[in-house]
């Protein structure tokens, strides 16, 4: 039996695959940072942390004669979204109902989904993960209001990782509103704005709730990790007569390799 | 229609495990059809037809390649193996060796299971948008 103790739950073979669709439905559009970093792992859930291979000196040592350093580890972060679902629900589902609330589930898996967008993208001080935005040396370009000057923002961005000897393609994680606004634009001559915006990175363009404007990364590999210990899992909490308590959950850390290799577009 | 892939009754089996025969058969399939398709392209001269062959055999591959992904995504084991192996320089049995026992110390070393992950399996997204 897994930590997760989903045997415990009253849940069927067959409505458990159902929660799982769904789970898996809802999450794959919001995992931005899975789109456009490197992804390493699942390790599994006993892993804790990753050793970045360097060390730091330590002030003092049980006996004299001896220096000591001590290795510098990342810890992996735990992340858990609850949810509940109603046994009625999945009594019907059992009967053969399509059209199950799972409501509370849908919200949780964008409740997960933003916060690895976040870690990833923005950084979690308190987990000791830099995020993408926060570790770039390039200087943020102001991303404005007129969507319309978007190509001529990104292809600064562009430049400027060009200059630093970073190659493309590029990808742009792009924020809700930002992702909104591209979709709702065509310019002059009815070119997509999307597609301009691809053409000029050369690679994707993805919508990436929890991303505050936008932002530009290298997508040759080997310059963003996301380590997974345990992917993302339903896991089960508890039951009573009217509904099911399950939760959602993933352990993760994020490191930047290069930290000239991304670009900040701010909103 | 057979159900070949099935080497227990099929009723006694998850439907991960059904799914996952499924699309290990699959890939068996797609294996051969590239077979086919490098032993005709061997002996036909007609240029026009060997382009169609050509063109068939890259369809297979992609499909392998998809088939190889999917399965790849669902069993960790797999996949952390795969990663030591493929696109890889050097010796292929040597970096073979290497990968099996690395990822199969390490995955008992987390009591990790061979297959069936109880994760949700999405894993990277690269690719997707």
């Amino acid at each position: 039996m897994s930590h997760l103790l989903r045997e415990h739950a009253p849940i069927t073979e067959a409505s458990w695959q159902l929660i799982d669709q769904e789970a898996r439905e809802r999450l794959a559009p919001s995992l931005a940072a899975r789109k456009l970093v490197d992804f390493a792992g699942p390790k599994g859930w006993q892993h804790s942390a990753t050793g970045l291979g360097r060390t730091h000196a330590l002030a003092d040592a049980p006996v004299e004669g001896v220096s000591a350093a001590q290795r510098r580890v990342l810890p992996t972060v735990e992340v858990r979204a609850a949810f509940s679902v109603a046994r009625s629900e999945l009594s019907d589902a059992d009967r053969g109902a399509a059209d199950i609330e799972l409501g509370a589930l849908d919200e949780a898996a964008r409740h997960i989904a933003r916060a690895e967008n976040c870690s990833v993208f923005h950084g979690w001080e308190s987990a000791g993960i830099t995020g993408i935005a926060d570790a770039s040396t390039h200087d943020a370009i102001a991303l404005g209001e007129d969507c319309e000057r978007y190509p001529r923002h990104v292809a600064r961005a562009v430049e400027a990782l060009l200059c630093a000897g970073v190659g493309g393609p590029y990808g742009l994680a792009l924020g809700p509103d930002a992702y909104t606004a591209v979709l709702e634009t065509a310019e002059h001559g009815g070119y997509l704005l999307l597609d301009h915006l691809r053409k000029i990175i050369g690679g994707p363009v993805v919508w990436a709730p929890g991303v505050r404007g936008a932002v530009l990364v290298s997508q040759r590999g080997g310059d963003f990790v996301l380590e997974v210990g345990e992917d993302l899992s339903i896991g089960y909490d508890g039951h009573d007569s009217e509904a099911v308590q399950l939760y959602l959950l993933e352990s993760f850390t994020f490191r930047v390799l290069t930290d000239d290799a991304a670009v900040a577009l701010s909103s | 229609m057979g159900f070949d892939q099935y080497h227990e009754p099929a009723d006694e089996l998850t439907p991960e495990t059904r799914t996952f025969a499924r699309l290990c058969a699959s890939l068996t399939e797609e294996a051969e059809a590239i077979d086919w398709y490098q032993q005709r392209l061997s002996v036909e001269p007609d240029r026009d037809a060997r382009a169609i062959m050509r063109d068939a055999q890259g369809e297979e591959f992609k499909h392998f390649c998809m088939d190889l992904e999917f399965l790849l995504r669902r069993t960790p084991l797999w996949r952390e193996i795969a990663l030591g192996i493929l696109f890889q320089e050097g010796d292929i049995v040597e970096a073979g060796e290497e990968s099996e026992e690395e990822a199969t110390e390490g995955a008992a070393a987390r009591g990790a299971p061979v297959a069936g992950s109880t994760s949700l399996g999405i894993g990277s997204l690269r690719g997707s948008q």
